[in-house]
């Protein structure tokens, strides 16, 4: 509701709506409330109505029970976060309300259960309390217990009210989402839901409209960055894939298990992270490139057999979806910690494809991107994905599936002769052939973790491994030149140029916004390619006065980022520095601003 | 994307390919014979060796079947000494990875060269889970008793009081019976041979080889180097006695396998154990048959559409 408009009186419009942009909106409760739910249908009609949605979302690292909640922003126009301050808290408790009524801007709505929440007299003069007995008016409207079952559908019926939302398609959603289950199941809900859209404020609170988006034609498809991650790597032909449960990654695994059969493929669950990767190496060796998957404490022991699949030469893709570390850390909470070990994690020298997509439909086409990498380079490929990506909703435009898919048949025609580990091979990039593959000379390859010649026996001279090491980096470096450069959003020379990488774009280009309205020559850049980087970093970066990454994860021994450390070492500009925070959140908007502002300010002191 | 997706699916002289149709003979010990093993003289280990290269040329397996998979260890050079497709892994992990050419490729069977560490110590893990998953491969533990390639430290199968550099004063630690492990793990073949006796080594190997699921074959072989005569008690030409598992002996029966394995060495040998279970490999197949079947006819792409739309 950044930019309110007065309503023109629509037709057909029961009531006089405020026309608004955009909505951001926080529902607090706990865990099991079904607080999910609710974002979930107001996103999945953003989607449907052919607005932009971004969601944000916090869960205990509990089974059940636990603060917990949902944040999604609604908006006509581009929506790069999730919202730095909401228009209307909705909360279900107390502790719901306390700990949350500071994400509202000032005059924000806080619409609350009266039957459990108390307002505090101190805020009443800040925000506009509207309370409603959303538990009792749920027993009244569907009978039942105090099991509280079905107000989340209850309570998008009020912001359904209040937000004058297209109730023929949550009707819709609804009946989709409860279907196939026992038909009362959908009655009941349906009936929950119009309790609440029926509930009349009574002129207390006004209601909004959200204006119509601009956009027209877009079929969109919405989901979360797990979903996406899972649906591009079975659109990349992927039908084999191993893990091990662990949190934020194990929707993709559950995804994966459920979906890869329907195609032929198959999904394993591993005893542990290890024989995960090992297994995943197993079905790429075996000429059908695998996947697997995990989160930090996951990478760290897939390490050693990382390290194989460079020395073996043998494709892979690995996901990181990072959540706070070091070790068991924050299971529930983001962080972008993982990228020293996703580059640089072995013993000796491992060069590997590093690629972290920037939002969830990036999530898509990363692993596409990925996997044909992997095959093109037999090189292993880490998808650095993060707990916030995993988790926030998006909608975007609906993939050309029939062009975008590809398939990846076996491959065991057989050849005159086989070298798979030829350095004299152009850009040293050579083929893994999979067993069934006959060899016309009868000499077969061993593919192995010690250093070894051509045909992968062991041979230990100094000469072969330099050759072999250069063989393996020279693949990566050939890779690098085939990169675009990224584009800086915001004009191409200025005082600042913010360069983020991962799930934190949206935030970034918002600040860059904000910071330009204000004067500041700020521009920014985004990384998605993090090893090998791309080429003309060094000429985009000569621009400006500064370069500041902005990560989350901690400034280090020596003051920078992991991606700063690693654009100083790549390109040795002293000018390159960073802004990270670990507080297991994404980078609010205002966040950034303030640091970058920060700056700003030293090094006016300093000149 | 960011780069061109041009794979070359033929080598260039792709001309002097075999024929399509063709009779092909068992392959010699000269063609599936590769590196000169590295084993010291007198090492248990070749036998084996032998022996798979007789299995190859009995069952006239062709090289571009043979899928030969192993660890860290002496016995893991294994694949090495093997003219054909083959896979040094790293220590331990090699049921994990030759599960992964099973699962995907019906038609080839791994065969698994492990030692006692690679397979009971730095890879049990691995042991318990694929056979629990019955898995369809061969695995055959080249049991020493001792680590030999790091020279002399205590194996999880070292006898109590055997004197290693780590344990120089005798070794304090219970060694693993691998009988009992793998009939507890759930196991569906249960073998136990040993290198001094080459037909029964193969006659093992066969019947593991035609076993529908993980079938293991732990076989004694002595490393002259750190632990000579260890096993002299199950050899007849050392005094020692080789005594097949009893003609009586029930192989379904997990109680009774048990307790033959629970014989003071030198035991028994032969298949202590054998049961028909449904394999992995099968259940998954089923899996797939049965959800992919609405789904018939339709291209890839057009299942996630349908997957797709759901979503909007």
């Amino acid at each position: 509701m950044s930019e309110p408009v007065v309503a023109a009186p629509v037709a057909g419009a029961a009531k006089n709506a405020m026309n608004v942009s955009e909505a951001v909106i926080r529902i607090a409760g706990n865990s099991q409330d079904g607080i999910q739910a609710i974002g979930g249908f107001l996103a999945r009609l953003a989607g449907r109505s052919e607005q932009e949605v971004m969601t944000f979302m916090t869960i205990p690292s509990t089974i059940s029970g636990g603060p917990s909640i949902f944040q999604v922003r609604i908006g006509s126009g581009e929506v790069l976060s999730a919202g730095d301050e909401a228009d209307v808290l909705l909360a279900f408790y107390q502790h719901s309300y306390e700990d949350h009524v500071g994400s509202l801007k000032k005059g924000g709505i806080v619409l609350y259960d009266a039957d459990h929440v108390e307002p505090r007299p101190e805020w009443l003069e800040t925000y506009r309390h509207v309370g409603v007995k959303i538990s009792a008016l749920t027993v009244e409207s569907i009978g039942g217990t105090a099991k509280d079952k079905g107000k989340n559908i209850f309570a998008l019926g009020l912001l359904a009210n209040m937000f004058d939302l297209n109730t023929a398609k949550l009707e819709q959603l609804i009946t989709e989402r409860f279907g196939g289950k026992d038909p009362s199941v959908v009655n009941t809900a349906l009936s929950a839901f119009h309790a609440g859209n029926g509930y009349s404020f009574g002129g207390v609170v006004e209601t909004f409209r959200l204006s119509e988006s601009q956009r027209h034609g877009t079929s969109q498809v919405v989901m979360n960055g797990n979903e996406a991650l899972a649906y591009g790597v079975i659109a990349a032909g992927v039908r084999f894939g191993t893990a091990y449960p662990i949190t934020p990654w194990s929707d993709v695994m559950e995804i994966l298990r459920r979906e890869l059969p329907k195609y032929g493929g198959s999904f394993v669950q591993c005893e542990d992270e290890i024989a995960s990767i090992c297994m995943a190496l197993g079905g790429s060796y075996a000429g059908r490139l695998a996947v697997t998957g995990t989160s930090g404490p996951g990478l760290s022991l897939k390490t050693e057999a990382l390290g194989w699949a460079v020395m073996a030469e043998m494709p892979i893709i690995i996901i990181d979806v990072q959540r706070g570390g070091p070790s068991t850390g924050l299971p529930t909470q983001v962080e972008q910690s993982d990228l020293n070990i996703a580059v640089y994690g072995s013993h000796g020298d491992a060069p590997r494809v590093v690629i972290a997509p920037a939002d969830v439909e990036d999530c898509f086409y990363t692993a596409i991107e990925a996997v044909n990498i992997a095959r093109q380079y037999s090189v292993p490929v880490i998808i650095l994905s993060d707990q916030a990506i995993s988790t926030r909703i998006e909608a975007f435009a609906m993939p050309d599936l029939e062009k975008v898919c590809q398939e990846l048949p076996l491959d065991l025609t057989p050849v005159a002769e086989h070298k798979p580990y030829d350095p004299t091979a152009p850009d040293g990039i050579t083929y893994h052939k999979p067993p069934g593959t006959r060899i016309a000379n009868g000499i077969y390859p061993i593919a192995t973790g010690l250093e070894h010649d051509v045909y992968g026996h062991p041979s230990a001279s100094p000469k072969v491994h330099q050759t072999m090491n250069a063989k393996r980096r020279r693949k990566l470096q050939k890779l690098a030149t085939t990169l675009a450069t990224p584009k800086v959003f915001g004009p191409a020379e200025g005082e600042i140029l913010l360069v983020g990488w991962g799930s934190t774009q949206g935030p970034i280009k918002e600040a860059v916004d904000r910071l330009r309205a204000e004067g500041f020559q700020v521009s920014s850049l985004h990384i998605r390619n993090i090893n090998p980087l791309p080429p003309g970093l060094d000429s985009v970066f000569a621009a400006f006065k500064q370069v500041l990454t902005v990560e989350i994860n901690d400034e280090g021994l020596y003051g920078f980022g992991q991606l700063a450390g690693l654009l100083r070492a790549a390109i040795c500009d002293p000018r390159i520095g960073s802004i990270t925070k670990t507080d297991g959140l994404t980078w609010k908007v205002r966040e950034i601003v303030e640091r970058v502002q920060l700056k700003i300010a030293a090094g006016a002191k300093k000149s | 994307m960011s780069a061109t997706t041009e794979i070359p699916q033929q080598a260039p002289g792709a001309t002097s390919l075999p024929p399509a149709v063709e009779e092909r003979k068992g392959l010699t010990k000269k063609e599936v014979a590769a590196d000169h093993p590295t084993w010291c003289p007198g090492c248990g280990d070749f036998s084996v060796l032998a022996l798979y290269f007789k299995l190859i040329e009995k069952r006239k397996l062709h090289h571009e079947k043979i899928t030969t998979v192993s660890g860290i260890g002496c016995s893991s050079r294994f694949p090495y000494f093997v003219q054909a497709h083959g896979v040094h892994f790293i220590h331990g992990r090699s049921l994990p990875f030759a599960s992964g050419v099973s699962l995907t490729r019906p038609d080839i069977h791994p065969f698994v060269f492990s030692g006692d560490g690679d397979a009971l110590s730095i890879g049990g893990n691995h042991l318990t889970h694929t056979a629990r998953k019955n898995i369809k491969m061969t695995l055959v533990i080249l049991d020493n008793w001792v680590y030999g390639l790091t020279k002399k430290q205590t194996s999880p199968t070292s006898p109590l009081g055997y004197k290693s550099k780590t344990d120089v004063w005798g070794a304090v630690d219970h060694p693993i019976n691998p009988m009992k492990q793998l009939i507890a793990s759930g196991a569906t073949f249960v073998a136990r041979t040993t290198h001094t006796q080459p037909n029964h080594i193969l006659q093992m190997m066969e019947a593991a080889m035609d076993h529908d699921g993980f079938s293991v074959i732990e076989c004694l072989s002595e490393c002259v180097e750190f632990y000579e005569g260890a096993f002299d008690a199950s050899n007849p030409r050392k005094g020692g006695q080789f005594s097949l598992v009893p003609a009586d002996h029930d192989v379904t029966d997990e109680v009774a396998a048990y307790k033959l394995a629970d014989a003071p060495f030198p035991g028994h040998f032969g298949i202590f154990y054998k049961a028909s279970r449904p394999t992995k490999n099968a259940s998954e197949l089923a899996i797939n048959a049965k959800l992919s079947e609405p789904f018939k006819g339709q291209k890839d792409w057009q299942i996630l559409q349908k997957t797709f739309n759901k979503m909007k």
